[in-house]
């Protein structure tokens, strides 16, 4: 790039005329959390961490399986009656292989016996599958509390803007919710002594060694 | 024998006057560094280089000139307690941010370490390739530049080349650096990396959205290192990193803003940042969300 | 005196240069042998133009090498001009009062070779001109690297209108002007203390690298200066001695020996102070000095060379110490040598690498130069090479009274005689018998 000095008095003119426009942005400028998604100004109404029971976060669809949703399609109670007792599952749903607290629950500690198409609270309360961290942050109360604020969890969407939420279910599988291990994507080549050297592969374990 | 004092005549002075008043105007056309340049000139310098790019690379390339929005301070925070060390933050920013591909330059470096020995860089290994990660018994410290708020990277820069923007991001002018690192010998984290030969950029991988201080295509002998991704933050986008990291180990804000979440972690998690005896005072902040 | 001036100055460059290329076969072989090099070092830095400095083993993890570690000794070497002119000018010593242009000359050449080691280090150096203040930017007064750039250059443009005055005024047979010179070179004995007290902070601010960041380094780069600078001058003057006929007394060369004791036991002990802080403090600093002088692990590449710089500094200290041995010509050489070997290693491998070994991210990349590195670096030095030897073979001829102005006659065209016009003035300096 050629680059030539200006007088100072027409730089400042010029630097106040792109700030101006920009302070309209100031009012963007926030991190908190949003009741309705994207609208800035009416971002600036709501400061500060919402009660919890009248959180609504807009987030993408719970991530079912094909085909499973609504469940009341098979229960319901003419063709399938409730069976509320604790068993192994074998007609069906036995590829969900529960293991998240399955010593003290099981699966109608969380889905709602009577109405399959929503969870429960502990204390009953229905909640709807969209709300599903409802029922997540009762036991997980910090990381509900952190999610909340947009300290836990996947970070997308606008710093100082409309915050993007995912629900709990779509990091973590409700049943399994523990992180399967992954492949890490390949490590930096080591630095090697010439261009038309081919980079020696990384050796595992030990850092170091150089050529 | 002793020297008279020899009187200057006016035409020696004329002509040294002359030649420093010819130098002087000089030096008012001559090029300078980016930070310097007044907005409006940037502007034209900035279409040029989006022509050049766009007929290099085949592509509509944009390059930003957005300057530091008033009242932002950036800061990042990354879970050690969440990172798995699967890399997809170092691979995210290789795209995002137009990196060699070969030579290879990562901007991110992903160390695993230790649980025995804690933050402990003689034991730190960046190669470790195991089958799947996170390995028992170890925990993973991605490391890259800390826009430390005392940079001593900029202390040192003879030409001045690498600044500290008002909101906090330190950059690097990729047409004025002369490539002396030492900058690269003052970093103490490493964040900053030298292009030893000429970086390789396949057309169909460039990212045509680019910021004049930040991923726009470097040469040859030029440093260069993460800008916090400023051609999307100053869009109010996150990094590519915060957005690619699966687990969300990293978390991104403005300091100033008492509502971010940033200033959340700050205020209720264990905060720490690396080598905090060298007073760099870094705006990466490592912190165990658990 | 400006028709003067019109007249001497054409005839003092180009007599100079043809003296510069008169000579006699030995001459000729020493500047091929030189010559062969500089192209040698021309060739391989238009690979590394081409390519880039990853022809070099400089790696993110290693970032200064070869090209810095000479260009850090051979600043010292550039300072050691300062061993020369304390004795002469402050103590007015004679018999050092009469050699100590050949320090200034080689201050001269020793600063040539550090701007071209700095021009073949840096990544784009068609943009050097950055650094320039009012073309460029300079980051005064922050960076260090800028301070340096500085007094490099003001210690050279003393050296160079001290020297050039000098010998221009003994060229056209008149004695050189004391209050020109004499201010200009107390100055340079404050500047080349500077010149290496800031190449020293160059590396002692860096706060990322423990094994530099030691109050220590500016004291011991001195001591090593004053080592490893002088062992050239001797050996200088001793070939002067054999191949011209320029009077060199015993005492200058065997004060300068015994100036050399003393900076070879401050080295030393400094070296000896900063192992103790180490290896007692037993910090997590100590890594940098435990991989120089025993290694970390498996890599052990430089621990020979750790023990060969204390073995080969010892040996000089006690051959410098011992009168006896300063004067026997053999000891002499052997520990001018012994002490330039020694201090060469330390400054360029056991600075630099160890600084960076293990990097600030605990990796260990071993580094070692590559071909074209070292040929690069060789060629810079056959550069400066050959401007010293030329400068030594004008500077010698001209203060012997070889290369003279002759008296102008009506035409103003006769060249400068061969012989020397004694009714001018007397030669500054004393002219051997033999």
């Amino acid at each position: 790039m050629v680059i030539v000095r200006c007088p100072p008095r027409r730089a400042l003119l010029v630097l106040t005329c792109l700030v101006l426009p920009l302070s309209p942005a100031l009012l963007a400028c926030r991190g908190g959390m949003e009741v309705t998604a994207a609208d800035a100004s009416q971002a600036a109404e709501s400061r500060g961490p919402a009660p919890t029971h009248e959180l609504r976060v807009e987030a993408p669809p719970p991530p079912f399986t094909d085909g499973i949703f609504p469940c009341s399609d098979c229960h319901n109670d003419t063709d399938l009656p409730v069976n509320p007792v604790r068993r192994p599952l074998v007609d069906m749903h036995d590829d969900i292989v529960l293991k998240h607290d399955e010593e003290h629950r099981w699966c109608l500690d969380c889905h709602d016996a009577k109405n399959r198409d929503q969870l429960h609270l502990a204390g009953g309360e229905a909640v709807p599958f969209e709300e599903s961290y409802r029922l997540c942050g009762q036991c997980h109360g910090e990381k509900y509390r952190d999610w909340r604020v947009g300290v836990h969890g996947r970070r997308i969407g606008q710093w100082n803007g409309a915050k993007e939420y995912l629900l709990c279910v779509h990091c973590h599988n409700p049943h399994q919710p523990k992180f399967k291990a992954l492949p890490p994507q390949p490590a930096p080549t080591r630095p090697g002594r010439s261009p038309q050297q081919p980079q020696a592969a990384p050796a595992p374990g030990g850092a170091s060694g150089g050529r | 024998m002793a020297d008279e004092p020899r009187s200057v005549t006016r035409r020696q002075f004329g002509t040294v006057a002359a030649a420093a008043a010819a130098g002087w105007a000089l030096t008012a056309c001559g090029p300078k560094r980016l930070h310097d340049v007044p907005k409006d000139r940037l502007r034209t310098l900035i279409q040029q280089a989006e022509r050049e790019y766009s007929d290099t690379y085949g592509k509509t390339v944009t390059v930003s000139d957005a300057g530091p929005m008033p009242g932002v301070l950036f800061g990042y925070a990354l879970d050690i307690s969440r990172c798995i060390g699967c890399r997809r933050c170092v691979y995210a920013c290789v795209e995002e941010n137009n990196q060699s591909r070969d030579p290879q330059v990562h901007w991110i470096r992903v160390l695993q370490m230790d649980k025995e020995h804690g933050v402990d860089f003689r034991h730190a290994d960046p190669y470790y390739d195991p089958e799947t990660v996170p390995q028992e018994g170890h925990f993973y410290l991605p490391v890259q530049c800390q826009q430390c708020r005392n940079a001593p990277c900029v202390k040192v820069c003879p030409t001045g080349a690498t600044w500290q923007e008002k909101d906090g991001i330190v950059v690097i002018d990729y047409d004025w650096c002369i490539g002396c690192r030492c900058c690269m010998a003052a970093c103490p984290y490493g964040a900053r990396q030298f292009n030893w030969r000429d970086p390789s950029l396949p057309k169909d991988d460039v990212n045509p959205n680019m910021h004049y201080l930040g991923n726009r295509p470097r040469k040859r002998g030029v440093v260069e290192k993460c800008t916090f991704c400023i051609q999307r933050v100053r869009a109010g986008r996150y990094p590519a990193c915060v957005e690619a990291c699966p687990v969300g180990a990293r978390k991104f804000g403005n300091l100033l803003d008492p509502d971010s979440e940033i200033r959340y972690i700050m205020e209720h998690k264990r905060v720490m940042v690396l080598k905090e005896e060298l007073n760099t005072m870094p705006k990466f902040f490592y912190f165990y969300g658990t | 005196m400006t028709a003067d001036l019109r007249r001497a100055v054409p005839r003092f460059v180009a007599g100079g240069v043809r003296t510069a290329l008169k000579g006699p076969a030995l001459y000729w072989w020493w500047l091929a042998f030189l010559a062969v090099l500089l192209i040698s070092g021309v060739l391989s830095y238009i690979d590394q133009l081409t390519v880039g400095l990853s022809v070099t083993a400089m790696r993110d993890q290693v970032s200064w090498g070869f090209y810095i570690g000479n260009f850090t000794f051979m600043v010292g070497v550039a300072a050691a001009a300062v061993i020369l002119v304390v004795p002469a000018y402050i103590y007015q010593w004679k018999p050092i009062k009469e050699i100590v242009i050949f320090g200034e000359l080689l201050a001269i050449s020793s600063i040539i070779i550090c701007i071209g080691l700095v021009m073949v280090d840096i990544g784009r150096p068609e943009r050097f001109w950055h650094m320039l203040p009012f073309v460029g930017y300079l980051n005064f007064p922050y960076s260090i690297l800028a301070w340096d750039m500085i007094v490099l250059n003001v210690y050279l443009a003393i050296n160079v209108t001290v020297v050039v005055h000098m010998l221009y005024r003994a060229f056209t047979g008149r004695e050189y002007s004391k209050r020109l010179v004499v201010p200009l070179v107390l100055l340079s004995v404050p500047m080349a203390i500077g010149i290496h007290t800031v190449t020293a902070f160059l590396y002692n601010g860096l706060a990322a690298r423990p094994y530099w960041n030691a109050s220590i380094l500016a004291p011991q780069f001195l001591a090593s200066a004053f080592s490893a600078g002088p062992a050239i001058l001797l050996v200088v003057l001793q070939i002067l001695r054999r191949f011209t006929r320029f009077h060199i007394r015993d005492e200058a060369i065997w004060k300068i020996a015994e100036l050399m004791a003393y900076a070879i036991f401050l080295n030393l002990f400094f070296h000896g102070a900063e192992a103790f802080k180490e290896y007692y403090s037993n910090t997590e600093h100590l890594l940098y000095t435990q991989y120089w002088f025993q290694g970390i692990g498996e890599h052990r590449t430089l621990v020979p060379y750790a023990w060969s710089a204390v073995g080969l500094n010892l040996v000089a200290l006690v051959l410098f110490i011992l009168p006896a041995a300063r004067r026997n010509v053999v000891t002499l050489n052997i520990g001018a040598a012994a002490t330039y070997a020694g201090c060469y290693i330390e400054k360029g491998m056991g600075l630099i690498i160890p600084g960076f070994t293990p990097s600030t991210l605990g990796e260990i990349y071993v580094y070692a130069p590559t071909m074209t590195e070292v040929r690069i670096a060789a060629g810079v030095f056959a550069l400066g090479f050959l401007l010293f030897t030329m400068l030594l073979r004008v500077a010698v001829a001209i203060l012997l009274g070889e290369l003279r102005l002759a008296h102008s006659t009506a035409d103003g065209m006769s060249e400068a005689s061969a012989r020397p016009d004694y009714a001018v003035a007397p030669p500054p300096y004393p002219v051997d018998a033999r």
